[in-house]
């Protein structure tokens, strides 16, 4: 049954970085490296949390106004509304203004992660109601002790989501459209796209899918008032795992669930009879990014075109530059 | 073709070129009214939020960075001047890559693998050595482990091109986790706490901050001299700009990203060697706390120029003691600094638009627009509606091959 534990966590908490990677590969493909996906990942859960407090009662005994659906679809959306916000300033910045993207999305980092705690220890003083959400939050399988209830609603929709993305990217128009705007914006410009309004929507629902990863770690996964303090580290392995699975949403589905149980092998080797100490449980947390690296290596080696990042990550676009 | 339509000229709303060369004090002056107008905007935010009015704002401010009276003013400011010299020093580390156009975001790991390794040469010596040559040899295991921690993306950029943004983000964790498995081996009970180390400390002379402060004011000279007057700083800037103008001129690219990574590896172990020999005696994964990000900000709000940069880490660090200050006075959140850093650097992020184009909007009569076709240079081809004839046949011709 352990094993069957271990795999469903590392399914769950690999989520996390679905929604992250998600949201990153569709900035990306705009040609946008958004580093601030996890300071945005951090306000996400930052405004569904402070959603969730608003609509819950006092008293964790007493019934909720709203019926629990409609209270996780107005936390949903307040995630999406202010990660998306935090999006909308990064493009603001990144594309309209032009600013150097490493720059622009750090700041959004510090300032992210810096906001989201500064909201989250508003929320404690005033106490922490957001948590008594969790079982809404694990639905359908909110009763069940085991592995299971942490394959709640969130879980199905980050599938859903990437699948979604994947199939949008490769097979339609608009992500025919979107790739063309990565990979060569003068180019796409020339041929009558509107590379500022691809750039500024990429990056806006990006955002806000990333953002979703906050809210399902803080609500879902962790369902604890200190989880909000380790968002940040979150983000960062979104940002590594979208190097993992080259660039695809549909890979990513599977390198969040090899990235999942990565991260949480260490704690779970004890209970499959495999002594560890602490120490080397800190040796095998810095496997999800050695294989990143590992992965980096080999595709830039083999220099494949189809594995490559789009060709302009990173570079402004100035339609007069020559 | 899209702006045109009916036969009628829609100039865009809103035209932008870029800039020519802005005089300096131009350039300051937007600057400045950035830090300024983001100033404005946190003390409104501090009157809404924590219900500190403008004035007390201000006041906080300060006396978070120079202190209320005598004594504590001695104290804020070595501390402003202790921690403006660790940032400077990060950010002159990571310049000479940036300027390259490596963008090395892996400094934070590379300080934090050069502190362990000061700090492993101090622990497995065990008190054996004097402090002399154990100084030494911290400071020779700090230069290798950062030099070590940034050659490895360098090389792989040279000759696979790997992307580096992403290469040097992982290995702030690998090296965070390393720290991390190190301390629990290093201490008694795996508590992770190693406590003060007795011996490798730096002799202090003045104040204790002050060797620290010269170190890494030579080290600025030292950089602005090497990047701006020598053939290794020549060749950097022509690799930042052009690669392809630089194999043409003869410049092995390959070896100039080598190399300046492992200069940029090597002040980043000068940085985690001062660290533990004067500063904290000790290493924790936190070490370096998000610094080794801020002074990517430094060195670029610097245009990666050594002797700004002293102004710039200065501003953040003020920034950063002064909401400090503001935090703890008015009782909200120890991330409250960190909230007004980052609107501080969107402005100034915002305002470099402002010095590198100009805009133009569409003017009111004919005879405007086509003047201004003709001195905004650029576009000219694209929209140019100087000609009436030729919209209304465009469009047509358009049509047609469809």
């Amino acid at each position: 049954m352990k094993i069957i534990e271990f795999l469903l966590s590392a399914l769950a908490i690999g989520v996390t970085f679905l929604y992250g990677s998600t949201g990153e590969i569709i900035t990306e493909k705009a040609g946008h490296l958004n580093l601030g996906i996890p300071g945005i990942m951090g306000i996400g859960a930052a405004c569904g949390c402070a959603a969730l407090n608003a609509m819950l009662p006092e008293s964790s005994d007493m019934t909720p106004f709203l019926p629990p659906w409609l209270i996780v679809v107005i936390a949903l959306l307040a995630t999406l509304i202010g990660a998306g916000l935090m999006g909308l300033l990064y493009s603001f910045l990144a594309v309209t203004l032009r600013a150097n993207q490493n720059v622009t999305g750090l700041a959004m980092t510090i300032f992210g992660t810096g906001l989201t705690k500064y909201i989250f220890a508003g929320l404690e003083t005033k106490g922490v109601k957001y948590i008594w959400a969790l079982p809404y939050f694990r639905f359908p399988f909110n009763n069940t002790t085991s592995a299971l209830q942490y394959c709640g609603v969130l879980v199905f929709l980050g599938i859903a989501v990437a699948i979604i993305s994947s199939v949008i990217l490769s097979r339609t128009r608009v992500g025919l459209h979107l790739r063309a705007v990565g990979e060569s914006p003068a180019t796409a410009d020339a041929a009558g796209i509107n590379v500022t309004r691809y750039k500024y929507i990429a990056t806006i629902i990006g955002s806000a899918i990333a953002g979703l990863g906050g809210l399902f770690y803080v609500m879902d996964y962790q369902g604890s008032q200190e989880a909000y303090l380790s968002v940040e580290a979150m983000g960062w392995l979104s940002v590594a795992l979208v190097i993992f699975s080259l660039w695809r949403p549909y890979i990513s589905i599977f390198g969040s669930f090899v990235f999942g149980a990565l991260f949480i092998l260490g704690s779970y080797l004890p209970s499959f009879g495999l002594m560890v100490d602490v120490a080397t449980a800190n040796l095998i947390k810095t496997l999800p990014y050695v294989v990143t690296i590992i992965v980096l290596i080999i595709t830039s080696v083999r220099n494949r075109r189809e594995n490559q990042p789009p060709a302009s990550l990173g570079v402004s676009y100035f339609r007069e530059d020559r | 073709m899209a702006n045109v339509r009916h036969g009628t000229v829609k100039e865009p709303f809103i035209h932008i070129t870029k800039n020519a060369a802005m005089p300096f004090w131009k350039g300051l002056l937007i600057r400045a009214s950035a830090v300024i107008a983001a100033f404005i905007l946190c003390s409104l935010l501090a009157y809404f939020l924590i219900g500190a009015n403008p004035g007390e704002f201000l006041k906080t401010f300060f006396e978070g960075n120079f202190g209320s009276n005598a004594a504590s003013a001695k104290l804020r400011i070595w501390k402003l001047a202790k921690d403006t010299a660790i940032l400077l020093c990060i950010a002159l580390a990571i310049t000479p890559a940036f300027r390259m156009r490596f963008w090395n975001i892996g400094a934070e790991g590379q300080v934090l693998i050069s502190a362990l390794a000061s700090v492993a040469v101090v622990y497995y010596n065990a008190g054996r050595l004097e402090d002399g040559p154990l100084l030494v040899l911290m400071f020779i295991a700090s230069i290798a482990a950062g030099m070590i921690w940034a050659v490895i993306p360098a090389i792989f950029k040279a000759l696979w091109n790997a992307n580096e943004t992403l290469f040097t983000l992982m290995m702030n964790y690998v090296a965070t986790f390393f720290v991390a498995y190190c301390l629990v081996k290093w201490t008694p009970n795996g508590s992770s706490v190693l406590g003060e180390l007795k011996t490798g400390h730096l002799p202090s002379f003045g104040h204790d901050y002050l060797v620290l402060i010269l170190v890494v004011l030579v080290t600025t000279a030292f950089m602005f001299v090497y990047l701006y007057y020598s053939k290794h700083g020549y060749e950097i800037s022509v690799v930042g700009e052009s690669q392809r103008t630089a194999c043409y001129i003869g410049i092995n690219v390959k070896k100039v990203i080598i190399r300046t990574m492992a200069l940029s590896g090597a002040l980043c172990g000068l940085t985690g060697f001062l660290l533990v020999a004067a500063l904290d005696h000790s290493v924790t994964t936190t070490s370096v706390g998000g610094r080794g990000f801020t002074a990517i900000i430094v060195s670029w709000l610097a245009k990666f120029n050594p002797l700004i940069m002293i102004g710039t880490a200065l501003l953040l660090v003020f920034l950063n003691h002064g909401a400090g200050q503001l935090a703890t006075v008015f009782r909200v959140s120890f991330a409250f600094p960190d909230v007004v850093t980052g609107i501080v650097i969107f402005f100034v992020i915002g305002c470099e638009f402002f010095i590198r184009y100009k805009v133009h909007f569409r003017r009111k009569t004919r005879t405007a627009q086509v003047a201004d076709n003709g001195s905004g240079g650029g576009g000219g081809a694209l929209d140019s509606p100087g000609d009436n004839e030729k919209p209304d046949i465009v469009p047509d011709k358009g049509g047609k091959l469809k």
